[in-house]
């Protein structure tokens, strides 16, 4: 069965129990991203503190279990991490992503994100996976400019 | 022609793709019909043959091949019109597919081309469609009410996915043009109540068009018993190829209404500053046709009438019964659309408490080759009515069993293990 390889247990954990769900205060930028092709939805804020840490990276939205999960994940790896850090681990994330499940994921760089490896493998879920990461990045740039 | 008893094991036969494996030696359940339907060899032979021995452009080419590639095309359109009990075969007009039918239609009202007082439109005129409406026949008309400064207005859906017929009167009204709305709903499955609309649209002087897109291919429709004006529908859900459709309507409106593209074949006569057009159907249908896809329609509705409509439609509502009792074991089940037979056709769309569409088709399809559709089925305003980003959607169709009806529950059980 092919669905087992994406529906991987550690991915079914995040998205039954979500880490860092809910927008918090305070932030610097706040994005909001869809899917259009699916519906899928997100909002996600960030707080950048002293000599560019990630102090908070707070979402809400809605989708598949893969859009929630993944953005459980990037919670995970990107609080308490410096920016320039947290844009190596999407990069890397973006690569697997973007692979069609050929890319041998760097495992030391992405921690419990390399349990998305087999979503690569599924073009239109691949969407579902980068949704939340693309508004993380897009946030983190936005609140570089102000 | 019609056979008396209908034997579903004969009938999968001749579509070849059902005794296909998918990678991982699933079996093909294909319960996606509603999307798009599989080909019957009858079809892919007809196409086939007419590519291999008798093609040639249509209608302008004086040769052999010419004269028999037109024969071929024009005697679709008899058989076409024979099927859906058009009163002139002239009142056939083949499109791309239902969405350029239905543009074709919004495209005639409210054209500074147009000299009919019925399709002038403008501001203070009303164009009627619904909430349960396809995109298909909701951009259209947005689009022409932008165009015109025409106000769009629309019936609401009951909870239980009824048109809701409770505002009918203040709805239309004599500042009505024309009401568009589906025949058979693409995600609930219901069939709409068309006589109760008419009447109403007759009194307020209102056109009716039907989106027949899900009921051509899966009931017997005869356009003039109907007794509206337009009728759409498209080839590739009904046994037919993709990239032909239909719109019939009534022909003193088609010989009133302005041509829609312009080009070769639609024309009487070219002047440098002016031109005058064929008469129908063919001032509708500019450049070179979808010839052999027509070709492949006209032998889908051949295949279609010697199973016979009656039949078609029996075996689906067999299957509409087996799959909502089905469906009501499973628990935390939301079924969107009407929960019995009455009027309504073998569309099944539902949501699994907690579990998002598309992971439930994902698994479906990995887990045990079913395939369904998941998503908001082009009909995004109705999925907001039920407060819902998606629906899973199971379609029927002549082909299906109540053996593949199982093998989606069996999935649907074990897409709640994977998430509970
Ligand atoms: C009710 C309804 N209307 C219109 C359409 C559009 O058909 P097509 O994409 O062939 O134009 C569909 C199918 O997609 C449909 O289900």
């Amino acid at each position: 069965m092919i669905g087992e390889s994406m529906y991987q247990e550690l991915i079914l954990e995040h998205y039954k129990h979500p880490q860092g769900r809910g927008l918090r205060e305070p932030y610097d930028a706040e994005v909001h991203h869809v899917n259009p092709t699916c519906g899928d939805e997100i909002t996600l804020r960030v707080r950048v503190g002293e000599a560019g840490k990630i102090e908070d990276v707070s979402y809400d939205g809605q989708g598949c279990s893969i859009s929630q999960a993944a953005a459980s994940v990037l919670h995970e790896l990107t609080t308490g991490s410096t920016v320039r850090e947290t844009l190596s681990v999407v990069d890397e994330f973006t690569r697997l992503m973007q692979g069609r499940g050929q890319v041998e994921p760097d495992e030391d760089v992405l921690g419990d994100a390399v349990a998305f490896a087999g979503v690569a493998k599924f073009p239109a879920r691949v969407k579902c996976a980068l949704l939340s990461w693309m508004a993380y990045k897009d946030a983190v740039v936005r609140s570089a400019a102000q | 022609m019609t056979q008396t008893s209908f034997d579903v094991e004969r009938i999968r036969k001749d579509f070849p793709v059902l005794s296909r494996e998918l990678p991982g030696g699933r079996p093909l359940v294909y319960l996606d019909s509603g999307n798009s339907s599989q080909k019957p060899t009858q079809v892919i032979e007809t196409m086939r043959e007419h590519l291999a021995l008798h093609y040639s452009n249509v209608g302008r080419a004086m040769h052999a091949l010419g004269a028999e590639s037109t024969e071929a095309y024009e005697s679709a359109r008899d058989k076409i019109a024979a099927f859906v009990g058009a009163p002139s075969r002239d009142e056939v007009v083949f499109t791309k597919n239902a969405s350029e039918a239905l543009n074709l239609v919004a495209y005639s009202f409210g054209n500074p081309a147009n000299t009919d007082d019925r399709f002038r439109l403008g501001p203070g005129d009303e164009i009627v469609i619904s909430e349960m409406e396809h995109h298909s026949n909701i951009v259209p008309w947005q689009l022409l009410a932008q165009r015109t400064g025409a106000t769009l207005r629309w019936f609401g859906v009951t909870d239980e996915g009824r048109l809701d017929l409770s505002g009918l009167d203040d709805l239309v009204t004599e500042r009505t043009k024309i009401i568009s709305i589906a025949h058979q709903s693409n995600v609930l499955g219901t069939v709409n109540p068309v006589a109760d609309v008419l009447a109403r649209a007759r009194q307020a002087g209102a056109l009716v068009m039907l989106d027949a897109s899900q009921s051509v291919p899966h009931h017997p429709v005869d356009v003039a018993a109907l007794g509206v004006d337009f009728v759409a529908f498209t080839g590739h859900k009904m046994v037919g190829p993709s990239g032909i459709g239909v719109l019939w309507g009534r022909g003193e409106l088609l010989e009133a209404m302005p041509p829609f593209l312009g080009g070769g074949e639609m024309i009487e006569a070219v002047w440098m500053d002016r031109s005058t057009y064929a008469p129908i159907p063919h001032k509708f249908e500019a450049g070179t046709p979808p010839i052999v896809e027509a070709i492949g329609l006209g032998a889908a509705v051949d295949y279609l009438s010697g199973v016979g409509m009656a039949a078609v439609e029996a075996h689906e509502r067999e299957l509409a019964a087996y799959g909502l009792d089905a469906l009501r074991e499973l628990p935390g089940l939301r079924l969107i659309g009407p929960d019995s037979l009455e009027m309504r056709g073998g569309t099944l769309a539902f949501t699994l408490d907690g579990i998002h569409p598309h992971d439930v088709g994902q698994i479906l399809d990995d887990a045990f080759g079913v395939a369904v559709r998941v998503g908001h089925h082009c009909a995004r305003p109705l999925h907001l009515r039920f407060g819902i980003p998606a629906t899973t959607r199971a379609s029927f169709y002549l082909y299906n069993t109540t053996g593949e009806i199982d093998a989606l529950v069996r999935g649907l059980h074990h897409v709640q293990k994977v998430f509970a």
